[in-house]
């Protein structure tokens, strides 16, 4: 008798310490998450028809840095195909669009007319046109952030099936 | 109700109510520390001073610091340094006893490798010494977002970066851990909450740990001798004072303890009033551009050891290297397989352990200050291979020691 009471009051100090302690954890958790303010702020719509040919345009999206190059013909016919895939093409132009960080640990390249690339000073890696990594430490090109197409504007934090293609092949990053 | 008797003194009057004699004869009159100490045996005090003398500055500088991402910087770079009486003082005091607190870690740390204070029960001495450490790093870099300077803004956004695994991508993580997708209000918010009460909570708490793990097996000596301290003890006590191996802590280990203290007062004063600037990183007294990364971005000097193991190698070897070492120095009474409780120079093989280990230490530190190119990426990459493998060898190499 005394022995199952003591058992039962152990089992219910265990199941009510557990409910505890996951009612507790959760709204913990769930009050470190951005704040939906934070969230619904992150889309950046961006007109492309009004970037210049060869000058590097920087938008913010989520607090990020973007690259925004509207490529001119002659670049494009020297690009690879891998290349090529990453562009997105509005009208006929072709734009890169990436997010600004290097992927080694997300310092803002530097755009270099010379070397048609980008050169991170943080730990000296490189990019080239397309945003491809061609010089370590970064282990993957820039990322290309979602987008999404309208006319001749893009909505950066949307996915659109251009995005979608890139996504299914492989080249977002 | 229990018997209390009319006390004839204060000193009586507490004794009755919370035992205070007692008190004093437990944890300082017999409280026993072998005499066969030196000065390394201060570091305990001195960092016990170095962290009040940050709560007491920390205090201060709180009743004008702004966590607000727009207000941030120019309450601590305007307001505090130039309108506050005495503002700088607090400031200087408090930068620079972060840097110095690391320095005194330090040195302990190695005193106790040096001497084998780790093993034979002390081994939670060790590990709670380690949660100090890490928490203290904690400390440290969460009040470095503080002033959200360039290099606040840059060292947060790179260091919460670790936190997406490198190729697992976790960027869920990241934002979690931000509270937003790049460093923001929230991210200020959080590192301020955890620097002035969740942190300074843990270190209080690891502190308590630290020495209650310390009380049984006693502080270890320069000769790692085992000492029976309740023999002599009973010599002190019955007033051979000279015979016994052992003194008490109040006052005759204490009078020692605040002697080497007063000089490292002194040090640490001419550097708050004349030489503060190394503690204060001219890139952080640009106010946080999101768009705009400083040229070199680096750590202060405690934690160029840890990112130098991080930067040679590639991302995720990188990180694995990063996150090896960060856990390994805690498992350090449990790879040492020697039973010899001895300085290093008298362990044979350990003792060329030892000194690669801290001239290894120290080249990274110093590879990690300088741009990665050329020859010197070359030495921190050799720097942080022997850091691994050191410790991968440690336990062969203490298996084969003789025993002394």
């Amino acid at each position: 008798m005394e022995n199952s009471r003591r058992g039962f009051m152990g089992k219910v100090l265990g199941v009510v310490a557990g409910v505890g302690a996951i009612g507790a954890l959760y709204p913990m958790k769930r009050t470190w998450d951005p704040l939906p303010s934070v969230k619904a702020a992150g889309f950046t719509t961006v007109d492309l028809s009004e970037l210049e040919e060869g000058v590097l345009a920087i938008e913010k999206w989520r607090g990020k840095p973007i690259f925004m190059l509207k490529k001119s013909a002659a670049t494009v016919s020297a690009q690879t195909a891998e290349q090529t895939a990453r562009d997105v093409v509005v009208d006929g132009q072709h734009y890169l669009i990436a997010i600004a960080l290097c992927t080694h640990l997300g310092c803002i390249p530097a755009f270099s007319e010379a070397k048609k690339g980008f050169l991170c000073a943080c730990h000296g890696g490189e990019f080239d046109i397309s945003g491809i990594d061609t010089k370590a430490p970064p282990p993957s090109p820039l990322e290309i952030p979602p987008f999404k197409i309208a006319g001749s504007t893009v909505v950066l934090g949307e996915t659109g099936p251009e995005y979608e293609k890139m996504k299914e092949a492989g080249v977002l990053a | 109700m229990a018997n209390f008797a009319k006390a004839n003194s204060v000193e009586e009057w507490l004794d009755q109510r919370l035992a205070i004699r007692t008190i004093r004869r437990v944890m300082s009159t017999e409280y026993w520390i072998p005499k066969n100490v030196n000065f390394l045996w201060a570091m305990g005090m001195i960092l016990m001073v170095t962290f009040k003398l940050l709560l007491v500055s920390g205090i201060f500088l709180l009743m004008y610091y702004q966590p607000n991402v727009d207000t941030a910087f120019d309450s601590v770079n305007y307001t505090i340094m130039q309108d506050v009486a005495y503002g700088w003082l607090w400031r200087h005091v408090h930068a620079v006893g972060a840097s110095v607190v690391f320095l005194i870690i330090y040195i302990h740390m190695f005193t106790g490798i040096y001497y084998g204070s780790y093993k034979k029960g002390r081994e939670l001495i060790w590990i709670s010494g380690m949660i100090l450490f890490i928490t203290f790093s904690g400390l440290a870099f969460s009040g470095y977002m503080l002033p959200w300077g360039q290099m606040s803004y840059w060292a947060g956004m790179v260091i919460t970066n670790l936190f997406s695994a490198g190729s697992l991508e976790l960027h869920g993580i990241v934002e979690w851990v931000r509270g937003d997708y790049v460093p923001g209000q929230a991210f200020l918010d959080r590192f301020f909450m955890q620097h002035v009460l969740l942190l300074p909570l843990g270190v209080l708490g690891a502190i308590g740990l630290h020495f209650a793990a310390l009380r049984l097996p006693h502080v270890n000596n320069q000769d790692g001798e085992e000492i029976n301290f309740e023999e002599e003890a009973a010599k002190y006590k019955a007033g051979k004072k000279k015979e016994s191996k052992v003194m008490a802590f109040g006052n005759d280990f204490l009078s020692k303890d605040i002697f080497v203290l007063s000089v490292f007062l002194i040090f640490f004063f001419y550097l708050v009033f004349w030489h503060y600037g190394f503690a204060l990183d001219p890139v952080n007294l640009d106010p946080a551009d999101g768009l705009k990364t400083p040229a070199h971005i680096y750590p202060e000097w405690y934690f160029l050891w840890s990112y130098e193991i991080l930067r040679p190698f590639p991302k995720d070897p990188g990180l694995i290297a990063f996150a090896f070492s960060q856990v390994i120095l805690l498992l350090l009474p449990f790879l040492d397989r020697s039973p010899n409780v001895a300085p290093a120079n008298r362990r044979g093989p350990f003792a060329i352990w030892f000194w690669v280990f801290l001239v290894d230490m120290i080249v990274l530190t110093a590879m990690g200050k300088l741009p990665p190119e050329g020859i010197f990426n070359t030495i921190g990459l050799v720097a942080a291979i022997v850091f691994i493998l050191l410790w991968v060898a440690l336990p062969f190499i203490t298996k084969l020691e003789k025993r002394l």
